[in-house]
């Protein structure tokens, strides 16, 4: 694969600590080129320890992995990379604008950058301020900054929403849409089923340290369908057999389970209703990607 | 690497730890080089850093002539100790504070990172003894000028001398420093270490090999104190005019030795705490 498909590639990529604790096992991701790309996973079960082996922080006890066509931690590939892992880390006893100015001079940036950076994280009101003195959800924001400040083709941001409010968690996904709509790729990990939802293009689910979905959003929840209720339920479900074949009918609950695009719900409904039944209920039926998540990783856990 | 040093400078630069460091440093060396001895004399009142020595010999000690070994004479210990401090600050905050980790997620390699790390501590260690030298050129010069003695400064060689061999001892325990801090990851336990390696062990060392078990000499010989100790005595041989030696140099071995051994030990520090810095996850 190309770089130019595929900004992160991993293949096999583990990481055991102490001979004992595997806390990645054989993770092969690929984040394709301008994506928005969901790491998925409960807390422990191995996105952090990924994400700081990509960027060459922790080195992998075995498998392999390119960042923009290079080894993790690459200065080449660092310089194209925006990295925000966990907490963010800054000096207390700097402002937010110094802090900004440190990381500059580490990545070669020119200074005049310090500004934009400040402004797009809404943080240029309390710049000046000491590091120490700010927020969690500003810090935050900080952390963010210092990520932008390269400009980079690749944001890998590690639980970028931790200790924001609502407003804050809102305003961050809607930065994190807008850089992606801008061409930018994004690694995003998070354990925030929602925020994944509505930002990701494409998920990686990990749970106790290896991959076990990678795809879409609209695949990892599965196909769309209806759910009907009905009286006398089984005309209901003749008529539905007849309009949708036998194979995309099912009765759970004492309701029917259509697997159809929920867009046939007015074919549905007078169909069932030409046919004599009386409709009490019709409603689009689609699980959450919550849902979808907690039936993988539950069915991961069963079968350990 | 010019990156790496700059954004160090800069965090050094507006660390207030840094000014107060540098501040005590200068304070004490001003205390014990020139206000105890000058009250002494100027008062004929006999205190612990003079008792039992010539007064004419004291005031001499606080003269420009000697400006390079009395500035010089608290380097081995008390401000060696107080380098190693922030040498542990330096690089044992950067772990607690997670700073580490933003600075190699930028650009520069592990390697060019701690470069510039190393040598923003190696100016910075320059400063401590161009800081030191001034003020005591101030000292001495007030001195000199409320005695009305003459204002014959140290010739430039051996200023130039002085320079050299004190920044050579700063280096190398801010040098110390850092590596306690590279190898524990924090600042608490390093500082702690180092200080009492500083003030405790290597005295004790030292009086155990010249007192009681003097098969210990060699050990004594190897010390980083005891070679910054015997290279500020190389530049005074007998404690220069002020006629007293003050504690920590010593005539233990010759001041090229000491300069070989200072300069080993610099580079001994630098790899070892590369080696901690590339080997390591950064967790």
């Amino acid at each position: 694969m190309s770089e130019h498909e595929h900004l992160v590639q991993t293949r096999d990529l583990t990481k055991v600590y102490g001979g004992r604790i595997t806390a990645v096992n054989r993770v092969a991701l690929s984040v394709r080129r301008g994506e928005v790309y969901g790491f998925l996973g409960p807390n422990g079960a191995g996105k952090t320890t990924t994400l700081r082996m990509l960027v060459g922080l922790v080195r992998p006890t075995a498998g392999s992995a390119t960042v923009l066509g290079k080894p993790p931690g690459h200065p080449e590939a660092l310089a194209r990379t925006g990295v925000l892992i966990e907490s963010p880390g800054f000096y207390p006893y700097l402002s937010g604008r110094d802090n900004l100015r440190v990381v500059a001079r580490y990545a070669g940036v020119a200074g005049g950058r310090v500004d934009d950076v400040l402004e797009q994280a809404s943080l240029s009101d309390r710049a000046g301020d000491r590091y120490a003195g700010y927020s969690l959800g500003m810090k935050q924001r900080l952390g963010v900054a210092a990520a932008l400040l390269k400009d980079p083709e690749l944001l890998v941001l590690d639980e970028p929403t931790n200790g924001l409010d609502p407003a804050g968690m809102r305003d961050m996904r809607a930065l994190i849409r807008e850089l992606g709509s801008r061409g930018h790729t994004v690694l995003l990990s998070s354990h925030l089923l929602g925020e994944v939802q509505q930002v990701c293009d494409r998920v990686g689910v990990i749970s106790r340290g290896a991959l076990i979905a990678e795809s879409t959003v609209a695949e990892l929840r599965g196909e769309a369908g209806l759910l009907v209720a009905a009286e006398p339920l089984e005309l209901a479900r003749a008529a539905a057999e007849e309009l949708l074949g036998a194979e995309n009918v099912a009765v759970v609950d004492g309701t029917l389970r259509l697997r159809t695009d929920p867009a046939y719900a007015g074919k549905v409904s007078t169909a069932l209703v030409q046919a004599g039944s009386t409709l009490t209920e019709l409603r689009p039926l689609e699980r959450t990607l919550e849902e979808a998540f907690l039936e993988m990783t539950g069915a991961e856990e069963a079968g350990r | 690497m010019i990156g790496s040093f700059s954004a160090e400078i800069l965090k050094l630069r507006k660390r207030p730890a840094t000014w107060v460091l540098v501040g005590v440093v200068v304070l004490l060396t001003q205390l014990f080089g020139y206000v105890l001895p000058y009250s002494s004399y100027a008062t004929s009142d006999q205190n612990f850093a003079t008792e039992g020595l010539d007064p004419q010999g004291v005031l001499a000690g606080t003269l420009p002539g000697e400006l390079v070994p009395t500035t010089l004479g608290g380097f081995p210990v008390f401000a060696g100790a107080l380098v190693l401090v922030f040498g542990a600050l330096v690089a044992g905050s950067d772990y607690g504070w997670g700073t580490l980790q933003t600075a190699l997620t930028q650009r520069p390699s592990r390697l060019r990172v701690y470069g510039g790390k190393l040598l923003a501590l190696a100016a910075a260690a320059l400063g401590v003894v161009l800081v030191n030298l001034a003020a005591g050129a101030v000292s001495s010069t007030a001195i000199a000028l409320v005695e009305s003695r003459p204002l014959d400064y140290p010739a430039a060689l051996e200023l130039a001398e002085g320079i050299g061999s004190g920044w050579l001892i700063m280096t190398m325990w801010a040098g110390f420093g850092a590596l306690l801090g590279f190898t524990f990851r924090s600042v608490a336990l390093p500082v702690g270490l180092g200080v009492v390696w500083v003030l405790g062990v290597e005295n004790l060392i030292s009086a155990v090999a010249t007192s009681l078990l003097t098969a210990l000499q060699p050990l004594r010989e190897l010390l980083p104190g005891v070679n910054a100790g015997s290279l500020v005595w190389a530049l005074a041989p007998g404690g220069g005019a002020g006629g007293d030696a003050p504690p920590g140099v010593v005539d233990a071995v010759t001041g090229s030795r000491a300069t070989v051994a200072l300069a080993l030990y610099v580079a001994a520090f630098a790899v070892a705490g590369a080696a901690l810095l590339l080997r390591r996850d950064v967790r």
